[in-house]
């Protein structure tokens, strides 16, 4: 029998994966990330995309995060992953949302705003494309 | 004595009232349980958090000493406070009619901030989500540095990331030295418990005993994975407050329902009683009247 890790992708909604892999693949801030039974532990942030989990059995699980926390220690590999897309830019539009409510006064800081949005959503849609690519091939 | 018809539409009054507070305990109920899943569902992600926040803890970087991390063990006496500038969560619901449940938070966050100001605290901000606390604080006068507003029956952390931040980005920053958050409990069905709890800086208590040492590698760089994971550590407790007090909202709504349901039923019945006895009344007299009228001619 091949070595296996436990993964968990867990976000702060609901649980979205549990289970055994021989191998996971994801996206790392620095670049793709293969993880392997016995890896280093590691702390990192992902970006954006899907991570790819290798079952005992050959198939293989697709799942997109919105970006998030990877921790790997050995034998568990554990994805903190975003319910939302984040960013400096987006979180601080947000804040900004919610302060201009407070303070209930309308400006015009909306654009930037909005820019940020768009730009999340945009990095959002490319990611969901990638992924939905992948099941594409897989499938064939 | 009221008479018959008046009695009559007060007693179709009160069916029709019982019907929609029927209704809305039907309803409570079902989303009840939907809320309760999804308090659960939220479990498994702040319990691996809470984890890695406590490994980190006590990993010891050196150099590095995170604002979010208490530096002595807080203790729960108003005295505290004393010249310190206080951040306040409050977390409320949007809608009424869900009992006392507003209440009772209201009454302890007033009671706490009355103690926190006598205690000499120099400054309170307030983060309110949920209508109802916002009107609350904005009645109060208190400084309302941010909101969050109509959440709808599901939580999304989306809607709470921007109102939280100006929280985080304040401790961050050292404008705020101690950040409190104000839900209501779930127990029960039956029981929901208003508390206010210290958020940040985290205590030893809310992260636990770390379970092991590891020597993480850290991508890109340590302080930058510390900060985003404590920010979102923060931030699944806060979803978790508001998801606990979406679940209170519907049972305690659900109870309040109910208990009304069986007001309007009594009502009714007591009603349903003087009517009857009217009628009598009137029967009797009636008779009485015209066994009157007959002696009277026959006489």
């Amino acid at each position: 029998m091949a070595m296996t890790i436990h993964v968990d992708v867990v976000s702060a909604e609901e649980s979205i994966f549990s289970g055994l892999a021989e191998f996971v693949v994801l996206p790392g801030e620095a670049g793709e990330l293969g993880i392997l039974p016995g890896h280093m532990p590691l702390m990192t942030r992902i970006k954006p995309g899907a991570v790819r989990v290798k079952l005992q059995d050959g198939k293989e699980e697709l799942i997109f995060v919105a970006g998030g926390i990877l921790e790997v220690q050995p034998g568990l590999v554990t994805v903190l992953a975003d319910t939302a897309i984040r960013g400096k830019d987006l979180d601080e539009a947000k804040a900004i949302e919610a302060k201009k409510k407070a303070e209930e006064a309308m400006s015009s800081r909306e654009s930037a705003m909005d820019y940020a949005r768009a730009q999340a959503e945009l990095l959002e849609a490319v990611a969901q494309l990638a992924a939905i690519q992948k099941l594409r091939k897989q499938t064939h | 004595m009221p008479s018959g018809k008046e009695i009559r539409t007060k007693i179709a009054s009160f069916q029709n009232t019982k019907k929609i507070t029927k209704a809305m305990e039907m309803v409570a109920a079902s989303k009840m349980r939907k809320a309760q899943d999804r308090m659960r569902a939220a479990r498994p992600y702040s319990e691996k958090i809470r984890r890695l926040a406590a490994n980190l803890s006590a990993a010891t970087l050196s150099d590095y000493r995170h604002p979010f991390l208490a530096k002595s063990q807080p203790s729960q006496d108003a005295a505290a406070v004393k010249g310190k500038r206080v951040g306040l969560i409050l977390v409320t619901t949007d809608k009424g009619l869900c009992g006392g449940l507003n209440t009772n938070i209201l009454r302890l966050v007033l009671n706490a901030m009355r103690e926190w100001e006598s205690a000499g605290a120099a400054q309170i901000r307030v983060t309110a989500i949920g209508n109802k606390g916002l009107g609350f604080m904005q009645r109060l006068g208190a400084k309302v540095v941010s909101e969050a507003t109509h959440l709808g029956d599901t939580p999304h952390l989306e809607k709470l990331i921007g109102p939280v931040k100006i929280m985080i980005d304040a401790v961050h920053n050292g404008e705020l030295d101690v950040v409190y958050i104000a839900y209501t409990r779930f127990i029960n069905t039956m029981k929901q418990e208003p508390v206010v709890e210290q958020l940040l800086p985290l205590t030893g208590e809310r992260l636990g005993t770390p379970e092991g040492h590891w020597d993480y590698l850290y991508e890109p760089e340590a302080r930058v994975v510390i900060d985003e994971l404590l920010v979102r550590y923060v931030e699944a407790l806060i979803y978790q407050a508001v998801a606990e007090n979406m679940a209170s909202e519907q049972s305690a709504r659900m109870v309040a329902m109910k208990s009304a349901t069986d007001n309007a039923g009594n009502v009714i019945k007591e009603l349903q009683l003087v009517y009857n006895k009217a009628r009598q009344a009137s029967i009797t007299k009636e008779i009485s009247e015209i066994v009157g009228g007959a002696a009277a001619i026959a006489g």
